[in-house]
């Protein structure tokens, strides 16, 4: 089959050669109020001239959120920015998903990122049914089918139009030793559906990084990898604990925990001093992935952290303004 | 198996709350743990003792069938002693209720117990576990033997997720094997990994969708032709 055309923008300018940055909002149990945090940030994104998009979190942790779709679709309109779509197959059975993958055309997303969503026994409603009715490859199969063949999963035609979008699935850097091979694996089958783009979990070693994006590169898809700046010793203690497959070096969670402390009390010290463990730690990181691995970008996944994009990418050319 | 949980005695009281002379039924089919004449017996006691601390006086007989959920052991067994009783607790799996409910139609059975699944002791530990969820389209030929919907706590056809740590779920806390790792190594040890590696389509439910029929030779079981003789 040929190979998909780059239909957003987020893969355009990876098409294009730029090595690309992008961001993440988490919309949580918010209205209005909350939603316009949420676009304060994707604006914030936006004036870095370096985030191409932005990824919508779609209820992380199993925890019952706002929707990914509104708040992608209002990114896009109020913030203009390129949303990227996260979807969980855990909410939603292929009936749903073909019915909210239409829903999000219209509105004009472009991108999806694929996602079997963590488990709700994890989540804050943990007496709720999960749906896995089709798990995360067979998504990148129904999403081939509709934009590709223009039908849904059991065949049934599309009436009208064709559906212009890239998606791309998610990969755990983490799983390493004898859990790096089943994983590769596992990416390969949804390489096999078409995948416009891999995503990855958060990284912390530079060595297992690039090792994994190594062995990625088998499949010549284009790799986004997961970094994660942490805007508080709470969220770095929060992240090393409850996520899955993730730790946090102990010198880094130490250097924030310093940071915190020795400023207690003075919030722009404190603010300056945490940005200052995080830049030290993730700017030769990013420069090392560029340099020396063949990733086409960095998922910044610093939600509500955006005062750290300018010291952290300042260096980095603002492709990403003509895509706007 | 049928790996089930005995309820509470207060609740099992509250259903026989209306009835003075009670049959119990344990049952020696497949469930597990053990459901037979001695935990009826005890079941009764228990039963007899709550309602003394409310005043009443509950008269009660225990008895055991030989599968609960055979319907013609189960008609022969309770058909005796239906006359001289207002209800049944039953102390099989859902099965045997419904069944009881079925062959001895003049009064009500009622279960004791709560169904979990169908499984078998966990090699070596004083647990049970489920291996097979009949789901009635069966991967164990591609998947080394392990069952991936029975196994994994979203039922992955293309597995492992990222809630996968060091072979373990994140359902549970990390405590319980991820069943797409041990699809992986139980494949690789054959030799095998091209099965993994395979794309399975997803799942047709219709052969898993409740409530499931399956149509059997008309001599297998008599309870149509006697529903039919009665109407």
């Amino acid at each position: 089959m040929a190979k998909r055309p780059a239909y957003s923008k987020l893969c355009k300018a990876i098409e294009a050669g730029h090595f690309v940055f992008t961001g993440e909002l988490e919309p949580k149990k918010i209205l209005e109020e909350g939603m316009e945090e949420v676009i304060h940030s994707a604006k914030e994104m936006k004036k870095t001239n370096r985030l191409i998009a932005a990824n919508v979190t779609d209820g992380p942790q199993g925890d019952a959120y706002m929707c990914s779709m509104v708040p992608s679709y209002l990114v896009q309109q109020k913030a203009e920015i390129e949303a990227v779509w996260q979807v969980a197959v855990r909410d939603r059975n292929r009936v749903a998903l073909f019915g909210d993958v239409l829903g999000g055309a219209v509105l004009g997303l472009k991108n999806i990122l694929v996602l079997t969503g963590d488990h709700t026994a994890l989540g804050d409603n943990k007496r709720a049914r999960p749906a896995y009715d089709i798990d995360s490859t067979q998504f990148c199969e129904l999403l081939k089918k509709m934009i590709d063949e223009g039908t849904d999963y059991a065949g049934k035609e599309i009436t009208d139009g064709k559906i212009e979008m890239n998606y791309g699935c998610v990969a755990n850097p983490n799983a390493v030793g004898d859990y790096m091979e089943p994983e590769i694996l596992k990416v390969g089958r949804k390489v096999e559906q078409g995948i416009d783009f891999i995503q990855t979990q958060t990284a912390f070693d530079i060595d297992v990084a690039k090792n994994f994006l190594n062995e990625l590169s088998r499949y010549k898809v284009p790799v986004l990898l997961g970094l994660f700046p942490m805007k508080s010793y709470g969220i770095a203690w929060y992240f090393d604990n409850y996520i899955p497959g993730v730790s946090v070096p102990k010198d880094l969670l130490k250097a924030l925990k310093t940071a915190e402390k020795e400023n207690k009390g003075n919030k722009p010290a404190k603010y300056a001093a945490l940005d200052k463990v995080n830049v030290e730690f993730f700017k030769p990181f990013i420069k090392e992935i560029k340099e020396n691995s063949k990733a086409s970008g960095i998922h910044c996944m610093a939600v509500e952290y955006e005062r750290l994009f300018q010291p952290l990418l300042g260096e980095y050319p603002e492709y990403a303004k003509e895509f706007y | 198996m049928i790996i089930t949980k005995q309820k509470e005695i207060s609740g099992i009281y509250e259903m026989i709350k209306p009835y003075s002379k009670i049959l119990i039924t344990g049952c020696d089919g497949c469930c597990q743990p053990p459901r037979s004449i001695s935990e009826a017996t005890v079941l009764g006691q228990l039963l007899e003792l709550k309602a003394k601390t409310e005043g009443k006086e509950l008269k009660w007989k225990a008895i055991t069938i030989l599968r609960q959920c055979d319907d013609r052991i189960a008609a022969t067994s309770i058909r005796p002693f239906v006359d001289d009783f207002e209800a049944v607790v039953s102390l099989a799996c859902g099965l045997g209720v419904v069944m009881l409910n079925k062959v001895a139609d003049k009064i009500l059975t009622f279960p004791a117990q709560d169904s979990h699944f169908g499984g078998v002791q966990n090699l070596g530990e004083n647990s049970f576990i489920q291996y097979c969820e009949t789901c009635g389209n069966c991967l164990l030929a591609v998947t080394g033997g392990v069952c991936p919907i029975a196994g994994c706590a979203k039922h992955l056809n293309n597995g492992p997720c990222g809630g996968t740590v060091d072979g373990l779920c994140e359902v549970g806390g990390y405590t319980r094997p991820c069943a797409w790792i041990d699809i992986y190594k139980r494949l690789k040890k054959f030799n095998r990994l091209d099965l993994f590696s395979v794309y399975r389509l997803a799942r047709d439910y219709r052969t898993a969708t409740s409530p499931a029929y399956m149509t059997i030779n008309k001599d297998y079981t008599n309870i149509k032709e006697e529903k039919e003789e009665k109407a």
